[in-house]
């Protein structure tokens, strides 16, 4: 009987270890910058490109900085859901168009909708490097005084959103 | 007409190389340096290849990158930092020794120390349960015969009797 008990438990660690792995995302890279001040940046704004927007304008306050393209398949799914807390005003979004052309991002906002309170334009990604940006849609919580305090990668769902982002925000703006 | 033909065939292995590198720099050493550098960098759309050889768009973005900070006159090791500062460990392949990674690093030796040592103490313990079969008398007569019997036949192969 004691013969079969080591290699079960070996088998028992081993189906441990993996049925953990196939719950895991290999594409949530754990990202550094959470606990940062946010990378400072300068861009111009989608709808009046002359005017530019610059990260010291948010001091003071918590927002939510969303990065999207209309290219973006994953940006659709999540919409409706910006679209929601843009309405219950409780927490102003920011957008920032990835790699993406004017036109084709006007559009794609006139056909789902429009929550940003300001959306500026990273024509040529440089700025999403300095944000650690990946795979679009990337979502960060930043604080009153410019630290990133949560990114979630990929498109935000209702759970994520009413399990830690708006919990996070509440916090925050108590502070 | 034909031979200039094949004379443009022959060329045709001169751009076959050209889609890998689209995005170049003008100066040869600096795109050397720069390729050198993105070889131990991963691609964070493609995990698995290189940011050297990768054609995803981002990693286009980052080799510009690299090679403007390059430019610059920045060292490898604070390209390297500003990455990792941005996308985290996960862009080396080959990464630092850390708490977080010590599992990564010494894993595979701690695994093959128990596997060696499993394997030692089968083996010395499989010596002690091989007994040498003791004969009696008559086996031992027996055997001996059936030896002496072998030896004083011809040194044939067995099957060229039938």
């Amino acid at each position: 009987m004691a013969r079969f008990i080591l290699p079960f438990v070996i088998f028992a660690i081993l189906a441990a270890f993996l049925f953990v792995g196939l719950g895991l995302n290999p594409h949530e890279v754990p990202s550094p910058l959470v606990g940062k001040p946010a990378p400072a940046f300068t861009l111009p704004q989608l709808y009046e490109p002359e005017k530019q927007f610059s990260l010291q304008d948010m001091q003071g306050k918590v927002w939510l900085f969303n990065v999207w393209a209309s290219w973006c398949t994953a940006c659709e799914y999540e919409h409706p859901l910006f679209m929601e807390l843009s309405r219950q005003n409780i927490v102003p979004i920011y957008g920032m168009d990835y790699k993406d052309k004017r036109e084709d991002a006007e559009a794609w906002l006139r056909r789902h909708g429009n929550p940003y309170t300001l959306v500026v334009s990273d024509t040529e990604g440089r700025v999403g490097i300095d944000y650690g940006v990946y795979g679009v849609p990337e979502t960060y919580v930043i604080d009153k005084q410019g630290v990133i305090q949560y990114k979630h990668i990929g498109g935000v769902t209702e759970q994520v959103l009413s399990e830690k982002i708006l919990p996070l925000v509440k916090e925050l703006q108590a502070k | 007409m034909k031979y200039l033909l094949i004379a443009l065939l022959c060329l045709l292995p001169v751009f076959a190389g050209a889609g890998e590198a689209t995005d170049m720099a003008a100066d040869p050493v600096l795109e050397k340096r720069m390729i050198g550098l993105a070889e131990n960098l991963r691609c964070l759309v493609c995990q698995n290849e290189s940011l050297a050889s990768s054609h995803s768009g981002l990693a286009e973005d980052l080799r510009r990158e690299v090679r403007e900070q390059m430019q610059k006159g920045l060292s490898d090791q604070e390209i390297i930092d500003y990455l990792v500062s941005r996308y985290g460990d996960f862009v080396l392949f080959d990464p630092p020794v850390k708490k977080t990674t010590l599992v990564l690093w010494y894993g595979p030796f701690a695994l093959l120390l128990i596997g060696a040592s499993v394997l030692i103490y089968q083996l010395r313990k499989r010596k002690t349960l091989i007994v040498e079969p003791e004969l009696s008398t008559e086996e031992t007569q027996r055997a001996a015969e059936l030896l002496n019997e072998t030896a004083a036949l011809p040194n044939q192969p067995k099957d060229s009797q039938a």
